[in-house]
């Protein structure tokens, strides 16, 4: 039963394992310029965290330095908290049990995994992770590898699939008036907050949105 | 190339400590209604959130219409007619980069 979690978990993790290793690709091509060859996949392997990686590039790549590379990609990062404790009670055993459980959470899985309720099935968040994190270590060295040989990265819309794939995500989750009402309060919260904060900030911000909850119906 | 490394490493802890940080100080409890609440509702912000800051803010913290917007709507077309979430991607991106072929940003 749980193995059949873990398993219906990776076959939902494979289509966004191929979305994630492109991703990963297009990370490699523009991390090589700024972080050389081993850096990079490094990066990929121990972060393992999309948006953070891409922040903390750029603002290295700006001339930033690691301090605020390193704020940027903390901040990009903070949404895993929220996300963290709405996942706590569903995660059994031990402190450090948990906490390693805690780092399967990647967006896309964790928004699979949840079952509404408060509820999520950690069999199906571990699983669906799985293939996810090999590809996208192997998808950044396959893009330091390939360099600017295959050109700038955007030219393949590649920036385009985890909007869609997050729209994707996002669709069931509008099944009441309630759920229809935080997204669009999230969304208008983060586009207006995007062009005057740091990143990361607009969709942590967004998130406490969700505090509407409290409210009693 | 120092301050790559300093860079990996300082968020190499950071992303393990912000993950954990959850599970653990939470813990196993049942949490009560209210809270179940909130999080049911953290969802559809932040997913609603990630979708529109990576389609409309820019690297350098601007807003943008461009070939992201073509690529989502694209996305949004194959959602609605109940596509495979594969296919949703790839419509998205191929919808992208056809718009930057055309000389869309």
């Amino acid at each position: 039963m749980r193995f059949g979690r873990l398993t219906a978990g990776v076959r939902v993790g494979v289509p966004l394992a191929f979305a994630g290793g492109l991703v990963g690709v297009s990370f490699g091509v523009l991390a090589r310029p700024e972080m050389g060859v081993v850096a990079p996949i490094v990066m990929s392997a121990l972060v393992f965290a999309g948006a953070a990686q891409f922040g903390s590039l750029a603002v290295l790549a700006s001339g930033g330095g690691a301090v605020p590379a390193i704020a940027a990609g903390i901040l990009l990062n903070l949404r895993f908290l929220p996300m963290g404790i709405a996942l706590a009670p569903s995660l059994p055993g031990s402190p450090r049990r948990r906490a390693a459980q805690g780092q399967t959470v990647v967006d896309a899985s964790w928004a699979l995994a949840n079952e509404g309720a408060g509820r999520f099935d950690r069999h199906l968040l571990m699983g669906a992770t799985l293939p996810q994190y090999p590809a996208w270590v192997a998808g950044t060295a396959l893009g330091v590898a390939l360099g600017d040989s295959i050109g700038d990265p955007a030219a393949f819309g590649l920036d385009a699939l985890f909007p869609a794939f997050f729209l994707a995500l996002l669709v069931p989750e509008l099944r009441d008036r309630t759920g229809v009402a935080v997204a669009l309060t999230g969304a208008a919260v983060a586009l207006a907050l995007a062009p005057v904060t740091p990143p990361g900030v607009p969709v942590l911000v967004a998130s406490s949105i969700a505090l509407l909850g409290l409210r009693r119906r | 190339m120092t301050d790559v490394w300093i860079t990996i490493a300082a968020l190499t802890v950071a992303t393990a400590a912000i993950k954990a940080a959850g599970p653990v100080a939470v813990g196993g409890r049942a949490l009560p209604p209210p809270a179940i609440r909130v999080i049911s509702l953290l969802a559809p912000t932040i997913l609603a959130a990630l979708v529109v800051v990576q389609t409309f803010s820019t690297e350098e913290g601007d807003l943008a219409l461009d070939a992201r917007a073509v690529g989502l709507a694209a996305g949004a077309a194959a959602i609605a007619l109940r596509a495979p979430m594969l296919v949703v991607v790839v419509a998205a991106a191929g919808a992208a980069a056809g718009a930057r072929a055309l000389g869309a940003a």
